[in-house]
């Protein structure tokens, strides 16, 4: 009976191991693509790029192409990419990148479709100068292209404004900051009269992201030389927001954690720098909030902050359909969907005088006049250079500030363990 | 020699079937072990002498034990990662193993509904690690967290766990100890119950109460499953990543902390690798983190085995 019995099981055993093979066997044939006689397509996103409606409308026209988009959080995205790239294999057909690191992956042009051999090179004047070449690698291949820009302006809360008995008008709150310490004098102004519990802004690394992204220079110089220790204008930016955090006008909150999405929710701050698409943000997570935000002008001139480009890395299997895909989703006319739809502010200069565009309000935000207000500071925006690690010399300044919030450390001494830590930034 | 050769083909055949059959029977682990994990192993060793960035391969450089040398030398951080990995490590190890000791003690008396819980303790085990996480870092949240609420009513609160050193390492420490104490509970539970019962009764015939019995009987006779517990639990803790990646999430995750409080070795390794793209350098890492892991667990299976057996 025994010898019997454990034939059998083994025979079972290895019926289970053969269906097992054929199982990943199968699973691996997902990814071949033309299975149903449809080109599928993937795209891989963080945060809302507002696609959704596009990508339906892209499909309805091309019944031959099937797409899905697969979200990540900002960070996740960018080291789940570097990690496919790495591997060759896992990437999305399209993949977006942040101004942040679209320098870092740059230097590794061969991974990417070289957009100028697929009809790129005649598309080039639909964006913004400085948009088009912080995409381009030093060999002239070109790996994105650009969808949003970040432009910059204040969102801040009237309600609590009122309360704070400032004024809520938005040409009066522009004129209330038209520099960085008048704006934090008006802070100082918000928080002796402010509702309990609330700071006037919501993290130090959030405010000195904006300060940072209107300099001349940021980071790096041209030669990608790291300048954080001799460039003056972060290190004034740096000492303003640690006075700022020292008068208590801080929510210590650092941007894109939970606590802060919390932060929105709960009404922690009255102020937040906003680009573009920090709107999308600040809907998406409080939409309970709607009607008590408004929309004010930056202190202190144009700035960029964030803004992505889409890439087609050259593992995917269909690297032409991918780039025809990422061409359309950028093209003005879909850049002007994107922005009327979800508030991402467009890089194709032809748009900054249509009226579509110029003309747009936005009624989470009190009906403020985004569209005009956000071109202007396109318009005025200087591009500032940046390097190839800029995201995570980034990191490090919030993480700076974050030590100054959490009372761990003075100004000086986190600014002094900051450049230390940028230092081994290579 | 001339025995062999009066065997028939049949009787020879079942010879070799002896002899080689358990070695095809084993060969699948050893195949996939040498694919999925010796293979590894050796090419992270190869990388690890190399300069290289994680997207460029070839640009690598051979560069010996430069990444060693930085790293076990002039590297404040790596030592800092080892540092708070080791806290952790005591942190959870030890109130884990004790929790789990105590709670299978109680589960091993008769009680109603005994089945319902010792299911319920596996539960933490196989929820999903980023979900209880998350949960986890909104209970530890410095504004609206419920710990700190909680807290509140005994005049304290108002902790910013992700702060400070110890704080962050108690929370981190509470998800770990959360998720594996059922796990290592109900492995003390199957080997208590193999305990003959004969032996608490001559206990309690000389007169030893529940607690002595415990410690004089249980815990001795469940050395080799402690053993085990302690050496799992220290190889899971030495490549703690996903709790302290998780519990700040951000862009600056990785770092664990605004002043690396919370940055464990493996997460270190993740930073350098992921986020700095110096794979070399990170390879480095996890070869050195292998090594500490097999001395850490060594060190722990000699402390265990003191555990008295007579």
């Amino acid at each position: 009976m025994r010898p019997k019995t454990t034939t059998r099981r083994i025979r079972l055993l290895a019926g289970v191991g053969a269906a097992l093979v054929a199982l990943t066997a199968l699973s691996g044939c997902g990814n071949s693509g033309a299975a149903g006689g449809k080109v599928k397509l993937s795209l891989g996103l963080f945060g809302n790029f507002g696609y959704t409606d596009l990508i339906k409308e892209y499909q309805a026209a091309h019944p031959d192409i099937e797409i899905t988009e697969r979200t990540a959080a900002y960070s996740d995205h960018h080291k789940n990419l570097a990690a496919h790239l790495a591997t060759g294999a896992g990437a999305a057909d399209v993949e977006a990148i942040d101004t942040g690191y679209v320098a870092q992956f740059k230097a590794t042009p061969d991974k990417f479709v070289d957009l100028n051999t697929v009809g790129g090179d005649k598309l080039k004047d639909r964006w913004l100068g400085w948009k088009w070449a912080a995409s381009l690698a030093k060999g002239g291949q070109q790996i994105g292209y650009g969808t949003d820009v970040g432009g910059l302006a204040i969102c801040y809360r009237r309600d609590l404004f009122e309360q704070a008995q400032l004024p809520t008008d938005r040409a009066a709150v522009s004129a209330l900051w038209p520099t960085w310490q008048a704006f934090f004098e008006t802070g100082k102004r918000f928080q002796a009269k402010a509702p309990n519990g609330v700071k006037f802004m919501d993290g130090g690394p959030t405010v000195l992201n904006a300060i940072v992204g209107q300099a001349p220079q940021g980071y790096y110089d041209q030669t990608d030389k790291l300048i954080v220790d001799s460039n003056p204008a972060l290190r004034q930016g740096w000492d303003l927001v640690v006075d700022a955090v020292k008068a208590n006008l801080s929510a210590g909150l650092l941007y894109s954690t939970p606590q802060w999405n919390t932060g929105f929710t709960q009404g922690q701050f009255a102020t937040v720098t906003c680009p573009a698409w920090m709107m999308t943000k600040i809907k998406d997570q409080a939409p309970d909030t709607a009607g008590k935000w408004d929309i004010a002008s930056v202190p202190g001139g144009g700035g960029n902050w964030g803004g992505s480009y889409l890439t087609v890395p050259k593992q995917g299997k269909h690297t032409k359909e991918a780039a025809e895909l990422a061409a359309w989703l950028t093209a003005p006319e879909q850049q002007a969907k994107v922005f009327t739809g979800k508030g991402l502010l467009p890089s194709a200069p032809s748009l900054y005088d249509d009226p579509k565009i110029t003309g747009y309000t936005n009624p989470f935000f009190s009906g403020a006049p985004v569209g005009k207000l956000f071109t202007d500071a396109a318009k005025k925006l200087n591009p500032q250079y940046q390097g190839p690690k800029a995201g995570d010399v980034q990191t490090e300044f919030g993480n700076a500030m974050q030590r100054v919030e959490q009372g761990k450390q003075d100004g000086p001494a986190a600014w002094q363990q900051l450049v230390g830590d940028v230092a081994k930034i290579k | 020699m001339a025995g062999t050769t009066t065997l028939t083909f049949a009787e020879r055949r079942q010879k070799w079937d002896v002899k080689l059959s358990p070695f095809g029977f084993i060969s699948p682990y050893f195949l996939i072990f040498g694919v999925f994990g010796l293979f590894p192993l050796l090419y992270t060793a190869f990388v690890s002498l190399q300069k290289r960035n994680l997207i460029d391969a070839d640009g690598a450089q051979f560069i010996g034990f430069g990444n060693y040398e930085q790293l076990l030398f002039h590297d404040p951080y790596f030592w800092n990662a080892m540092g708070n990995t080791v806290s952790l490590w005591l942190l959870t190890t030890i109130p884990q193993i004790l929790f789990a000791l105590g709670i299978a003690h109680l589960l091993n008396r008769r009680l109603r509904g005994r089945m319902l819980f010792r299911m319920g303790m596996i539960l933490p085990n196989i929820t999903s690690v980023a979900a209880v996480t998350i949960i986890f870092a909104q209970l530890f949240g410095r504004d609206f967290g419920l710990i700190n609420w909680v807290l509140s009513w005994f005049g304290g609160g108002h902790v910013d766990w992700q702060a400070g050193t110890a704080s962050s390492h108690t929370a981190i420490a509470s998800m770990v100890v959360w998720r594996w104490t059922g796990y290592h509970a109900l492995i003390f539970l199957a080997s208590m119950q193999a305990i003959p019962s004969s032996m608490y009764e001559a206990a309690t015939l000389d007169g030893a109460k529940g607690w002595q019995q415990f410690w004089r009987i249980t815990v001795p006779l469940l050395r080799p499953q402690i053993i085990f517990s302690t050496v799992i639990a220290t190889t899971g803790n030495m490549r703690l990543l996903a709790e302290p990646l998780l519990f700040n999430p951000g862009t600056a995750a990785a770092t664990g902390g605004s002043d690396r409080q919370f940055q464990t070795a493996a997460l270190y390794l993740y930073e350098q690798g992921f986020t700095k793209y110096d794979f070399g350098y990170s390879s480095a890492i996890a070869l050195i983190l292998a090594v500490a892991t097999m001395l850490v667990a060594g060190l722990s299976y000699l402390v265990t085995r003191r555990i008295q057996t007579d």
